[in-house]
This record gives structure tokens, C-alpha cells and sequence, in this order.
């Protein structure tokens, strides 16, 4: 079974036509990867799918936006992983 | 429908609040300058704009869905076939039924049938965004003309 990481490193390869090698859990989705808004929609579509939990981007958008959050607090890949994560156990539990 | 002016929905004739499904009319014209092209002597409906009328059906519904407080655009199109042409003067029942709703997205199965006979489906993806202030009181007169201020739906439960 794959990690939450390898998944996700899949869905952003397969989704933004990008080197799987390239993607680590220290890959910035902005800053390294180069996912604009419109790319991490798709991959946030594809993570809601395959977690079976809505990510929610607009709130962490609207957070790092008004200063609230660091950005790599959510797009840093492997905290992104760990908020999937906690919101597929939040979903269980 | 009014092709050359991207007014592709008639008519409501259907909201099915559990199943979260749109589904409208459109009539076809028997005269467009899109068929002067599209073409010479062989009139026939772009499958774009086919496209385009699932697009349509899948943003009302998304608008009934949100409350009409986010505008839908466009984002993506997968997956979508065109199973037999459409001419001037068929009617066409399209469907919008909600896939998947997101944060800031909502994804959509859509598909277009006519005299019973599939003509086309596909998945998409529309971008949930503030509403532009000049397109605000545009929609919402557009919602209106196709009877989609009749539909009552509460939000989720």
C-alpha cells in the first residue's frame, strides 16, 4: 500500500507533468514545483478523490494570504501530507 | 438557445436536491450564423458548444448549490464524447449532476440527450470564485429567465 506521500507525489507528477524524482517531501508546490492556482486545483480534485476528503484550500489560502500561516505550512509537501493525514483519520474517527 | 451569444439553456425542468442533479432544456435553432460555417449546406452544432451547454447546466447548478454567493468558470474538461451530431431544431436535455464538491471547485458528470438518444457527456471541473460585480446582477437575470428562481433548495443538511 502507498504512503500518503507517494500518492500525492504520483497525483502531482501524473497531474502537472512533472519528474516523480523531482517531488520530495521538502518540495515546495509553488516555490520548487512550480504548481500555479489553476494546477493545484487539479491536484487538490485528485487528492479530495483519492483520500475521500476536501481539502480546504480556501481556507488555507485566505490564512497565508492575511498573514495568519507561513505558506509552507500547508504547501511544503510533507506537512500537505500530514494534514491529509489528519483529515482522513478526522474522517474515520 | 442563442449559439452565437453563448445563451445555450432554456429551460429548468428539473432540480433533484438529494441526487444534487440539474437537469434543463435547450432548443436548438433552425437558423445561427454558426451554421453558416459549421457548415456550408450541412448545418450541424459545434461539439464545443455542446461543450459549452454542459458547462452552462453544470454552473447553474453550481450556483444553486452555493446560494448563488461564488460564480463558476470553467476549469477543465475531461473525458467528454459526442456520440451522434445534432441539427437545427432538436431539443436537447442536458443533465448536471454534482460529482464531487470541493474547496473553491465543484466537478460535475454532464450529459446531453435528445428525442431520448444519448448525444454526448463528460466530467467537468468549474473554479468557484467571488463574483465579479458587473456579472452579479447578469446571472442572476439569467437564472431567472430560465426559471431556476422556482428551485428551492436549503443547503446541505
Amino acid at each position: 500500500m502507498s504512503s500518503t506521500f507517494e500518492t500525492v507525489a504520483e497525483i502531482i507528477s501524473d497531474t502537472c507533468d512533472l519528474p516523480i524524482e523531482e517531488i520530495t517531501r521538502e518540495s515546495h508546490a509553488i516555490e520548487d514545483l512550480g504548481i500555479d492556482s489553476l494546477d493545484f486545483l487539479d491536484v487538490a480534485f485528485a487528492i479530495d478523490k483519492a483520500f475521500g476528503i476536501k481539502l480546504p484550500l480556501e481556507q488555507w489560502t485566505e490564512e497565508v494570504n492575511e498573514g495568519r500561516a507561513p505558506a509552507e505550512e500547508y504547501f511544503v509537501l510533507g506537512n500537505l501530507c500530514k494534514r491529509i493525514d489528519d483529515l482522513a483519520a478526522a474522517k474515520t474517527a | 438557445m442563442r449559439l452565437e451569444y453563448f445563451d445555450m439553456i432554456d429551460q429548468v425542468m428539473a432540480f433533484d436536491a438529494d441526487r444534487k442533479r440539474l437537469t434543463t432544456a435547450s432548443n436548438v435553432p433552425m437558423e445561427s450564423t454558426v451554421f453558416e460555417g459549421h457548415f456550408p449546406g450541412y448545418p450541424l452544432v459545434p461539439g464545443v458548444l455542446l461543450t459549452e451547454t454542459m458547462a452552462q447546466a453544470s454552473g447553474f447548478l453550481a450556483l444553486i448549490l452555493n446560494g448563488f454567493t461564488k460564480m463558476p468558470f470553467l476549469m477543465a474538461v475531461d473525458s467528454v464524447r459526442f456520440r451522434t451530431f445534432v441539427e437545427p431544431g432538436a431539443v436537447l436535455e442536458t443533465d448536471a449532476e454534482l460529482a464531487l464538491e470541493g474547496s473553491g471547485y465543484v466537478a460535475t458528470r454532464a450529459s446531453i440527450s435528445s428525442g431520448g438518444k444519448p448525444v454526448c457527456n463528460g466530467e467537468l471541473r468549474l473554479r468557484l470564485m467571488p463574483f465579479p460585480a458587473e456579472l452579479s446582477a447578469l446571472m442572476r437575470a439569467r437564472a431567472d429567465k430560465i426559471g431556476l428562481d422556482a428551485v428551492e433548495y436549503a443547503g446541505p443538511a
